[in-house]
């Protein structure tokens, strides 16, 4: 039995049935709204944080709440409370349901519904004790600084989270599931005369300690180590259009940025993507099958089920170059006149669902990834990221490359000094030019951010070529 | 309730949990109640799309154990939540490793309420702002923009958002204070289209401590309109050196990235450009930048720091040179200075350094003379993250104009802009009168000699 549990759970304090949660959904429909529902989240988390040869500082946070959502047209109304109360939770209902001004609707009988189960919930971080974790980033740190004696700083972090939603729907949909984070991180900075740099590995997904029976705390730190001392070295990068070849991976943040925001349903309700209305057209390289796919056994942006209670799926996004569809959420589906995707996510009770992704990926080609950088007599190899972002408008997306290589006639030679890569979305996707066989999927580091909303995403690719990129570097 | 009553229940929910704390054993507690309201109403294509209202609170907290940390946080403020809070303190500060620099900053040094300046950063009128005015505000907001202009064919919408609260911190040090804030912002997005089947997002914003000052809605809507419009035809240009000229928004981004170079944490820690150079060049002489939590009205001020230290002005940047790191009372332990003043307390309990207003301050030019050059690129928008700390390498995505002869011509995307920050800040040749106080970090029109345009 955890010492957490949330109030609203079958064995909490406080318990929520169908009952109780129809009741309240009676009250957010009162004022004549179309549907409603409730969304019942606790989460508690926890933050190791060592640096400088301690266990600096531990951390532990309990958010609790309910979104209630009422929705009239295209308008919606939103509240939400802490206070787990019926009065506060009534009060919430009855605020959101402002949003319509006439009629009356009564929720459907409410059914409680299973979920599949995607997540490693063995050995859950949070009721391992402490002691295990605070082992684990000792062994990193230890391993780094015994690594080199040009490692100077150390900084290693493990983060975990056990999130418990329960989502009731007007249109029948009882559904609970309780969804494990884990993420281990790692930085060493370098110093040689009077240069300094920096590296960093980590990794984690929707499980528990077993995360570490597969990735050790020293391999991680041997990767931060070796990009740290790798990267004293860099040089300044090239300037300029040119082909750039990406590992496969971490550069799914490619996929993620060029196709995939552009791809959520919202924007394209809207009309305002650079994808509007381009279902069944070419939109990239007849190379490219993406997907995005919720269902990756212990993936960080795996979800059992989507935080508007509906049990997302492995989509199909682009085959064989050809748009096949969107990544929908309940509102968007129903405007369009489509099956909604189970991609209907929110970072907290705090806030209203939209279309995200979950693991965005573009499948394997047939390519050797050796014969792919023989291709290349001059450009630029990318290996590791920073992060990425996009102007759904119009689909120019940067992405910002912390470790990247200089390919002269076929062969990776000097490691260049962090660089910005820019292209638009589109135009990138039909310059694929080759796909590796190698598809790897990212491990589990990355958050999207969307509209001011955070939330676990993967991403994942094989070695890809792009005949033309625009690479920012000051050498012209 | 009134907000004095409020803020008074804040200071015994504090009182509450330090004194169970420490029975509990804790050398220092130290706890953050914050309390706040908001309203969001978000229109699109003149018809409401959202409109959102809650009110929440939540409880932080410190807590050392001998020299032992931890930090907890509960939204949870029943008394069960706040007794979970407090025995999980205790527990995790056992786990935490003896850090010898860890403390509270030194008694002597502690802020009295009677010293605690008002800074005017709250609006009594806030909350009676209801989602029917707030709504009202955002469809004139939205309707300028589309009525501006014919090329002016979509619309991202409009979003009114207004928020007020109020905190409260008590530390066993014997510190109690407490700060309210509001504030209220009106953002217009409307959507052009291009040629090529691409279409142009663009926006315009205002934001205030206070409702009265807010920009009108339909200004706001017709400067969206403008700014959206003008970047129609934008094209990448060809690879090239030259002058930059960044507005205040693109402006904001780079002094932000200063921000956290000067950060104490990062200078402990190693991973900043700037460590061990206090009291050098670190910029052209026409940069000061200012570290002013005192200005009445403005979006970062507050009465007293993170840690009860009452807040004062910190020169970070004088002419060009470094004068200080900012820092709370563990960086400066860490690095055998003084505190700045600059503790930051995060509502979930945890404390750093952090910036409060921090300033470039302005120059004499209009910002139409510090883009006069023959050539070079006018930068209104960077995309993505290409900066980094521990070197100060800089290469980011831009967008905005080409500058011929003082002139904004050709609208340009899809290109970057790179040089080391360092390099950036020391070719700084000119800066503008135009600083803005809508945001809390904040910098007036400059302009960079020479940088790296990448494109074609």
């Amino acid at each position: 039995m955890s010492r957490y549990q949330a109030p609203f759970g079958p064995e909490g304090p406080a318990p929520i049935d169908p009952d109780i949660a129809r009741k309240l959904l009676t009250v957010a429909l009162e004022k004549g709204g179309d549907y409603a529902d409730l969304f019942f989240e606790y989460s508690v988390s926890g933050s190791y944080s060592y640096d400088d040869g301690i266990l600096k500082s531990v951390g532990r946070y309990v958010t609790m709440g309910l979104g209630v959502r009422v929705m009239k047209g295209d308008a919606t109304g939103y509240a939400y409370v802490e206070d787990l109360d019926m009065g506060a939770m009534r009060h919430a209902a009855r605020t959101a349901a402002q949003i319509a001004a006439s009629g009356s609707h009564a929720p459907a009988q409410l059914v409680a519904a299973g979920v599949p189960s995607r997540y490693g919930i063995a050995q859950l971080s949070l009721e391992v004790p402490g002691e295990t974790k605070r082992d684990i980033l000792e062994r990193a740190d230890a391993a780094a600084r015994r690594a080199d004696s040009r490692i100077v700083r150390v900084t290693g972090s493990i983060s975990e989270e056990v999130r418990e939603i329960l989502i009731a729907t007007s249109t029948g949909r009882f559904v609970r599931d309780r969804q494990p984070l884990i993420r281990f991180g790692i930085r060493a900075i370098a110093e040689d005369g009077d240069k300094r740099q920096s590296g960093s590995s980590g990794g984690g997904g929707r499980m528990g300690m077993e995360y570490f029976d597969s990735h050790s705390p020293e391999e991680h730190a041997q990767e931060a180590v070796r990009q740290a001392l790798q990267m004293l070295d860099a040089r300044e990068a090239p300037a300029g259009e040119m082909e750039v070849v990406l590992a496969p991976g971490d550069s799914g943040i490619l996929l993620h940025e060029a196709v995939g925001h552009g791809l959520e349903a919202d924007f394209n309700r809207k009309k305002t993507s650079n994808y509007t209305d381009q279902v069944g057209e070419v939109v990239a390289s007849e190379l490219c099958t993406v997907v995005d796919d919720a269902t990756l056994p212990f993936g960080r942006g795996t979800i059992n089920v989507d935080d508007e209670g509906l049990e997302p799926e492995s989509a199909t996004l682009i085959e064989n170059g050809v748009l096949r569809g969107y990544m929908q959420d309940r509102h968007s589906a129903e405007v369009m006149d489509t099956s909604p995707t189970g991609n209907g996510r929110r970072e907290s009770f705090k806030s209203h669902p939209m279309p995200r992704m979950t693991n965005t990926l573009l499948l394997a080609g047939q390519d050797d990834p050796e014969e792919i950088l023989k291709s290349v007599k001059k450009g630029v190899y990318a290996r590791k990221f920073g992060g990425g972002q996009v102007d759904i408008s119009n689909g120019d997306f940067v992405f910002s490359l912390t470790e990247g290589y200089l390919i002269e006639d076929g062969k990776i030679t000097a490691p260049l000094k962090g660089v910005n890569l820019i292209g638009n979305g589109p135009d990138v996707m039909r310059k694929v030019v080759a796909l590796g066989n190698d598809l790897e999927v990212s491990d589990g580091i990355w958050t999207c951010g969307k509209d001011g909303q955070s939330v676990p995403v993967g991403v994942g690719c094989p070695t890809i070529k792009i005949s033309a990129v625009t690479v920012g570097g000051t050498q012209l | 309730m009134s907000m004095d009553e409020t803020l008074q229940s804040l200071l015994e929910i504090g009182d509450e949990v330090v004194a169970a704390a420490r029975a509990k054993g804790a050398t220092v507690a130290e706890a953050t109640i914050r309390q706040g309201s908001h309203l969001s109403t978000k229109i699109r294509l003149g018809a409401p799309e959202l409109v959102e209202e809650a009110g929440s609170r939540a409880l932080g907290m410190r807590v050392m154990v001998g020299r032992q940390v931890a930090v907890t946080y509960t939204s949870d403020l029943s008394a069960r939540g706040r007794a979970q809070l407090v025995a999980d303190a205790i527990e995790l500060a056992q786990l935490s490793q003896e850090d010898e620099f860890a403390g509270p900053p030194d008694p002597s040094l502690l802020s009295r309420t009677e010293d605690h300046v008002d800074l005017d950063t709250y609006d009594p009128t806030m909350d009676a702002f209801g989602a029917e005015e707030a709504l009202e505000r955002a469809i004139a907001g939205e309707k300028a923009a589309r009525d501006a202009d014919a090329r002016i064919t979509n619309s991202e919408g409009a979003t009114f958002t207004r928020a007020s609260g109020g905190s409260a911190l008590v530390t066993s040090g014997g510190f109690r204070g407490t700060s309210v804030g509001t504030y209220a912002s009106l953002v217009v997005n409307p959507v052009a289209d291009d040629e090529g089947g691409k279409k142009r997002s663009g926006y315009h914003w205002t934001a205030r401590r206070h409702l009265a000052e807010l920009e009108d809605a339909a200004a706001v809507g017709r400067e969206a309109a403008r700014r959206t419009l003008r970047k129609l035809g934008a094209a990448k240009i060809a690879s090239e050196e030259m002058p930059v000229v960044f507005d205040p928004d693109a402006a904001r981004s780079i002094v932000g990235l200063l921000a956290g170079c000067v950060n104490g944490g990062a200078i402990w820690r190693r991973s900043s450009y700037l460590l061990d150079r206090l009291g050098t060049a670190v910029a052209s002489d026409l940069v000061t930048i200012v570290d002013d939590p005192l200005i009445p009205r403005a979006p970062g001020s507050r009465p007293y720091d993170g840690e009860g230290l009452l807040s004062r002005k910190n020169v970070v940047v004088e002419k060009g040179e470094l004068r200080t790191y900012l820092m709370d009372s563990y960086a400066a332990r860490k690095l055998s200075m003084e505190s700045t003043a600059s503790a930051s307390r995060g509502a979930s309990g945890g404390v750093g350094p952090s910036t409060t207003n921090f300033l470039l301050q302005p120059g004499e030019l209009t910002p139409e003379q510090v883009r006069d050059v023959p050539r070079g690129l006018y930068v209104t928008e960077m995309m993505g993250f290409g900066f980094n700390a521990v070197t100060g390498d800089f290469s980011r995505g831009a967008a905005g104009f080409l500058i011929e002869n003082g002139e904004l011509t050709q609208p340009v995307a899809e290109v970057t802009i790179s040089l080391d920050l360092d390099q950036m800040l020391k070719r700084i040749d000119a800066v503008g009168n135009d600083l803005d106080l809508r945001t809390s970090t904040a910098s007036p029109t400059f302009r960079v000699s020479a940088m790296t345009v990448a494109g074609r």
